[in-house]
């Protein structure tokens, strides 16, 4: 099983780097966002697991023709005091590099949730006290702000949709609605849960050019899927507008209806960003309104259906490497 | 009877609205008259110090520790509040962005004048 794990170690490398930045400066994405997301999941997995799986394997190599095999060996040596000496150095090292990975990857899986759902719970808090209903459903907010702001927060039966003064004022019915729909539509197809995931795996590996690639990437193709949602029921040039209409205001020196206050905000919101995260979104919104300006056919089914077998060999493949030693021994 | 919840939003109401720290009496008096939700039941003083406490807990109220009894009010105005939701909606730090999902990201000044323009040909 030595040769697995040196090809799990190339698919770990290949995964790290040249997809994610092949992928990411790739234009199809934008025309088949669905598809994209879906391939993005898989290299996050597949990459993790090749990551995990070569050190495994390495390490376990000297002590087990297969994976269960060598498992219930070192378990056998950990807890059951086993003479170790037919690991090596390095099989041991890799062994606790692979242990460490796992709950690296697991604690911080967690802890950005908690996290997450602490600042939401806040933002909760503060929204029950501040906000007031929109009078078209329950679950839509309004918040007293110039500014033109639309976001949702999501949180099971608890998730809400808050407009601010400033949008309802500048947008129109039909634009309005747009808005309501892409937000809603961010709540119904559970995108938080996507966000979270690629939160943590940048928090947990934030050297890792890809994990930034992927955050970004995945950023961008939820608010593009949240658009065609949208799409169905408005027209382009009202969700054109709409999102015109928004980023324009929400501009540092924009619309003149901001308090100085609130501008000064805004900036800082955007200073905290400079080169990071500010950029990101920039770029997602330039890249909506170009996808809609100049609509491209989605992507052929051909097409669609060879990327999606692409992710399932992407799963498959580490899958396969790690229990295939033990079937062929 | 008005759910806790909308009680801490009448007693923070109060609170926003009025200059000076209130006791918990004088909050009660003030929901009373205002009517606050409470169909043909008093609504009794401890009601009131459990809102405070559950607010004081969330950090949006304080108590003068010297008086007794207690006398309560806001930590900060409904603005400053406001202000704070809209800095972590506005503000761009990727930890931030899995908390909610904003319609516009963070947009540049040049990439909102090409919006603008683009605007004026809609």
């Amino acid at each position: 099983m030595f040769w697995a794990s040196y090809l799990l170690a190339v698919l770990a490398v290949v995964l790290a780097w040249p997809v994610p930045i092949l992928l990411s400066r790739a234009q199809w994405p934008a025309r088949s966002p669905f598809t994209a997301m879906l391939l993005w999941q898989a290299i996050a997995l597949a990459g993790g697991l090749s990551m995990i799986g070569a050190m495994l394997v390495y390490g376990l190599e000297p002590i087990g023709d297969n994976l269960i095999a060598g498992l219930r060996a070192l378990a056998g040596m950990v807890l059951f005091n086993a003479p170790t000496t037919a690991l090596g150095f390095w099989h041991i090292f890799a062994l606790s590099a692979a242990a460490l990975l796992t709950a690296h990857l697991v604690f911080t899986l967690l802890l950005t949730y908690y996290k997450i759902e602490r600042q939401r719970r806040r933002h909760r808090e503060l929204l029950a006290l501040l906000a007031s209903p929109s009078g078209q459903d329950a679950a839509t907010l309004v918040i007293s702000h110039d500014s033109p702001v639309a976001y949702c927060l999501p949180g099971g039966s608890r998730s809400v949709t808050v407009l601010s003064d400033g949008l309802m004022a500048a947008l129109e019915p039909a634009e309005l609605r747009a808005v309501l729909i892409h937000e809603n539509a961010h709540l119904s197809q559970r995108h938080h849960l996507l966000l979270w995931a690629f939160a943590a795996w940048r928090q947990a590996l934030p050297w890792l050019p890809t994990t930034r690639l992927a955050q970004e990437s995945v950023n961008s193709l939820i608010e593009m899927l949240a658009d065609d949602v949208a799409l169905k029921t408005e027209s382009k040039a009202t969700l054109i507008k709409a999102i015109a209409i928004v980023a324009s205001g929400s501009a540092p020196a924009g619309s003149t209806g901001l308090q100085p206050a609130t501008s000064s905000l805004v900036l800082s919101g955007l200073d905290n960003g400079t080169g990071g995260a500010g950029s990101d979104s920039a770029r997602t919104t330039a890249s909506r309104v170009s996808r809609l300006l100049s609509p491209q056919p989605q992507l052929p089914a051909a097409l669609r259906n060879l990327v999606l077998a692409g992710c399932i060999l992407l799963l498959a493949l580490p899958t396969a490497l790690l229990v295939v030693p033990g079937l062929l021994g | 009877m008005a759910s806790l919840g909308e009680l801490e939003r009448a007693v923070m109401d109060l609170l926003w609205a009025g200059q000076e720290a209130a006791t918990a009496n004088t909050l009660r008096d003030r929901l009373a008259s205002a009517g606050s939700g409470h169909e043909g039941k008093e609504l009794a003083v401890t009601t009131v110090l459990t809102v405070l406490s559950r607010l004081e807990k969330k950090g949006l109220v304080e108590r003068e520790r010297g008086t007794r009894p207690h006398r309560y009010q806001a930590v900060s105005s409904r603005e400053e509040h406001t202000a704070e939701l809209m800095h972590e909606v506005l503000g761009s730090a990727p930890d931030r962005e899995a908390v909610l999902a904003r319609f516009i990201g963070s947009v540049s000044e040049g990439e909102a004048e090409t919006l603008r323009k683009l605007l004026g040909h809609l």
